[in-house]
């Protein structure tokens, strides 16, 4: 193993660790924050709970997403100490604004909503969420920017061998920036509108299951009334919750087809060779590939059949028309040597891999099932939503412990879908880190290879103990993280609003009490 | 014009490591403090919920330091980081457990779990602390690079004597910091311990502190950065005296005052250097060599100057709204979540 791999597992490792809890932030907060305008609105009792209920989960995982950031702030100067030195000029001010402008955002006026039930007025409360919200989702622009220049790098020169920023305006307007943020949402409403759906279902489930729900004749749920917080109120609680998560899903899917075809046009101009092997497609055509089979991780095209092909598909996925060719790996390969090279340059800031072969291949198993895993879970997904929204036109779910099981792994669809959407943009640019363009708009002349971007002065034996330290304490907070959602899920609206479990009605205390009494609304 | 933009980016960036400091500068103290100084689990939720609403706002702080640090001085940013390879480790640790176990300790009634998580905050606070000590008296001391600005010498090349001063300089005025606000913020019992604790700590805490800022003035100092550090000391005898004299909100401003002043005296004396080489004297990194473009200088300052005063805006609104003490008496009662 060299000091390369290593860093780029641990890069890879942190950043899908990190972009678990990402999508789960920015959806589940935006959805929160209308929730409580709704009950801000209504004074609905079923909308305070589900606020209550769902913010909880927020934040539990909410901290995770700000723990695993701190380290991709880090980690370029740590382990990629020449890739900063050479994008610095361009990636370091998005970064910087991000914090600037969202970050500080985000945390202060989430401390502001978590604190401030009582104690802040019910509207200035409202908006803290939806600044700390919002915030997270412009975080998310502001590091789209910059991820996009390593994909489509513009609006700089080189100076020095090394690219200047000359036009702000075309950093912060890049198109492939504009596409992959929408892109980005809408995958993690995706995320949220599953995991609302998931839960929700299996509250329904339960019940039924105790026996407080039941079918009529038609049908139709009669609603039973339990005591605590079981009672007539918490059925709404979970049927709102499912039918606004089964709509979102089902929405998210339409938004990530309609961006993502748009970012795959754009990918077809700005790196053909990402798109080609996205396709495992070897030979110049215009057929998209449904199933291919052959030695994929072979790192070349020659022993690769499309068993099932549809004509015409890959060059609507290009162009927007049914006939145009659109190249593949074995036409764009001399094409990349020509433009860039077929050895690594003989420059001390290669190492030892100066004068080596460039592979200009991507690893073909990765992209073409990352593209296809990310399209297929998500509409996996966005399917059983449909059917979901279908089954709960009845007002409850049936009693069967499996398909409720179903709906509560089915969780779990988007967030792989997010995963392999990333991890086939990122090793899909390899081995560039910041990929040459030879479309018009972006900048041929700008790129650097994967291999000169890590630290030259840091030793093997730090990225390995750095690689298993945090991998193994992301392990481990990822499964106290799912178990403290688990008992928090179970717990149901209670686990949230503890006065609802051992209260009655009359002596409930009212929900934005002022608490210039005694004792904190909320403390930790 | 174009030519001030490294320099008022260095005095931003020294804004922000001070502002950094003087901020979680409590909040790192009071997780030290959860092991240290409360009794029983109703005081540790005192000291918890004194910081609950603002440590991840402090937190930030950090995060912007470092990101502009990226922007204005890519190689300053990469060289130290990459360097520092180690002790940054250490302190994304300490941030990451400290970070969980603030959200996660009361989300279960246990209490081996909230002992474990109390565990936690107190060594993550001790060890981020200590990290940055480190790193920012090495930053201003000087680590072993190369004309390229890459550390030679192994993982532990950085291991020297100005580290350790460095550590003990922010972990300990973390803790006096911590101190004075807990007497600021809270009442009752915990109150009398931290007013204690801040008269007794205080004389000896600020050694290491001032030694650091003498280390650089004594290299690179001129008369201003001298009577800065000298400014310092006397605010630090003025806190003394007001915390005698029971006045805590004076106490706290002037230890603050005196920690700014130091932190001037200290970026004041290196300037215009961001990193010196111990090597060599040509392979240091200073405002001119490890600057971005003046064109981006230019739009982070921009963006700086709308910014930085919209946040401390908010984050001092959010400082009058949570202003009231927390006491014993406020806690409200763990509950455990049950299975329906
Ligand atoms: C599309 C969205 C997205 C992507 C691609 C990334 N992040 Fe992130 N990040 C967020 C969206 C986000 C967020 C939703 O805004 C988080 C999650 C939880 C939170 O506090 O904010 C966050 C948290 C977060 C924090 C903690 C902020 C705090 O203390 O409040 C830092 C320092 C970073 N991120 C930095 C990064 C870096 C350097 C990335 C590049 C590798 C990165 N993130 C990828
Ligand atoms: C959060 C979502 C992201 C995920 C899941 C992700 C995933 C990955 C993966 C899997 C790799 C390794 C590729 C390989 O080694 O073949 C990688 C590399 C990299 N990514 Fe990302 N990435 C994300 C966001 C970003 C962003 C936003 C940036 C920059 C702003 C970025 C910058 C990089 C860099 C610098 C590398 C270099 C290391 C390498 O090429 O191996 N990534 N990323
Ligand atoms: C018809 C459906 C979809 C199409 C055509 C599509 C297309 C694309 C394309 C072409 C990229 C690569 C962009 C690049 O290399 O920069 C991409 C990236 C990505 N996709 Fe999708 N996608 C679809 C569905 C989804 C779904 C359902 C999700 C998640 C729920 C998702 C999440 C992502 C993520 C997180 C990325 C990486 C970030 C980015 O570049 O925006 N995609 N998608």
């Amino acid at each position: 193993m060299e000091a390369l791999e290593i860093a780029r597992w641990q890069f890879g490792i942190t950043t899908v660790y990190h972009f678990l809890m990402v999508p789960l932030t920015i959806g589940l907060g935006l959805l929160v924050a209308v929730m409580q305008t709704m009950w801000h609105r209504t004074g609905k009792d079923h909308y305070l709970r589900m606020t209550k209920f769902w913010g909880k989960l927020f934040l539990i995982n909410f901290i995770m997403g700000v723990a695993t950031g701190l380290v991709q702030e880090f980690q370029f100067g740590m382990a990629w100490s020449e890739y900063s030195r050479f994008v610095g000029d361009v990636f370091g001010a998005p970064l910087a604004m991000e914090a600037l402008l969202a970050f500080f955002v985000e945390s202060t006026f989430l401390g502001l909503w978590i604190f401030g039930w009582g104690r802040l007025p019910r509207v200035i409360h409202l908006l803290s969420l939806w600044a700390a919200v919002l915030a997270s989702v412009f975080s998310a622009y502001f590091i789209l920017v910059a991820n996009s220049w390593m994909q489509h790098p513009v609006g700089v020169e080189m100076v020095d061998g090394r690219p200047v920023m000359v036009d702000a305006w075309a950093v912060f307007t890049n198109n492939t920036a504009l596409v992959a943020f929408p892109h980005t949402v809408f995958g993690a409403l995706a995320v949220a509108g599953a995991f609302l759906l998931g839960i929700s279902w299996y509250h329904l489930w339960k019940r039924r299951h105790d026996g407080l729900d039941t079918v009529g004749p038609d049908g139709a749920v009669v609603v039973g009334n339990g005591s605590g917080s079981r009672d007539t109120t918490d059925h709404k609680v979970w049927l709102r919750s499912a039918r606004a998560g089964a709509v979102v899903a089902m929405i998210a899917f339409a938004g990530t087809g309609i961006t993502g075809d748009l970012q795959g046009k754009l990918m077809f101009d700005q790196q053909p060779m990402k798109m080609a092997a996205a396709e495992a497609a070897c030979h110049d055509g215009t057929g998209f590939s449904i199933l291919s089979v052959g030695n994929l991780g072979a790192q070349s095209c020659d022993d690769i059949t499309a068993v099932i092909e549809v004509p015409g598909v890959l060059s609507f996925l290009a162009n927007g028309d049914f006939t145009t060719e659109v190249k593949g790996v074995n036409t764009l390969l001399p094409e990349y040597q020509e433009k860039y090279g077929t050895t690594l340059p003989d420059d001390p800031m290669y190492g030892e891999r100066a004068g080596t072969e460039i592979d200009y291949l991507p690893v073909m198993e990765v992209t073409y099932w990352g593209f296809r895993i990310m399209i297929g879970f998500g509409a996996i997904a966005a399917g059983a939503a449909a059917v979901a929204l279908w089954v709960l036109r009845r007002g409850t779910v049936p009693e069967s412990r499996w398909l409720m099981r179903l709906a509560v792994f089915g969780i779990l669809a988007p967030f792989g879908a997010n995963s392999a959407g990333w991890i086939f943009t990122e090793m899909g640019r390899q081995p560039f880190v910041v990929a040459p363009n030879p479309d018009p708009s972006g900048i041929d002349s700008v790129f650097m290879f994967t291999a000169a971007a890590v630290s030259p002065g840091v030793s093997l034996a730090e990225l390995v103990a750095s690689l298993i330290v945090l991998t193994s304490v992301y392990a481990v907070l990822l499964v106290v993280e799912v178990k403290l959602l688990f008992t928090y899920v179970r717990g149901g609206t209670a686990s949230a609003m503890p006065e609802l479990a051992h209260q009655d009605e009359a002596s409930r205390p009212q929900p934005d009490r002022k608490d210039d009494g005694d004792v904190l609304a909320f403390a930790y | 014009m174009t030519e001030a933009l490294p320099t008022l980016w260095f005095v931003l960036i020294a804004v922000l490591w001070a502002g950094y400091l003087f901020l979680e500068g409590f909040d790192l103290g009071v997780g030290m403090l959860m092991k240290l100084m409360a009794r029983n689990d109703t005081q540790r939720r005192v000291l918890l919920n004194t910081v609950g609403p603002v440590w991840d706002g402090n937190e930030v702080w950090l995060v912007t330091a470092v990101g502009a640090t990226f922007a204005a001085f890519p190689h300053w940013y990469a060289s130290l980081l990459s360097a520092l390879y180690l002790p940054f480790l250490v302190v994304l640790l300490g941030l990451i457990f400290r970070a969980v176990a603030f959200e996660w300790r009361g989300k279960r009634d246990s209490d081996a779990w909230r002992n474990r998580w109390d565990w936690a905050i107190a060594i993550g606070s001790f060890t981020a602390a200590a990290g940055i000590g480190a790193a920012l008296a090495l930053t201003t001391t000087g680590l072993p690079l190369d004309a390229d600005g890459n550390r030679v010498g192994g993982a532990f090349a950085w291991a020297t004597a100005p580290a350790f001063l460095g550590a003990a300089a922010v972990v300990l005025f973390c803790l006096v910091h911590a101190a004075a606000f807990l007497a600021l913020k809270t009442e009752g019992g915990v109150r009398g311990q931290a007013d204690r604790l801040f008269r007794r700590l205080l004389p000896l805490a600020m050694v290491p502190f001032v030694g650091w800022a003498l280390l650089v003035q004594a290299d690179t100092g001129s008369v201003v950065t001298w009577l800065v550090v000298v400014l310092a000391v006397v605010a630090f005898v003025a806190a003394h005296r007001s915390s005698t004299a029971g006045r805590d909100g004076r106490a706290f401003a002037a230890l603050g005052v005196g920690m700014l002043a130091l932190v001037g005296s200290i970026f004041g004396a290196v300037f215009p250097v961001v990193l010196p080489s111990t090597l060599d004297d040509a392979f240091d990194l200073t405002t001119q060599n490890a600057a971005s473009s003046p064109y981006t200088l230019g739009l982070m300052s921009v963006v700086a100057c709308f910014g930085l005063p919209l946040v401390l805006a908010y984050q001092a609104w959010t400082y009058w709204v949570f202003r009231r003490r927390v006491s014993e008496a406020s806690i409200p009662a763990a509950h455990a979540i049950t299975a329906l």
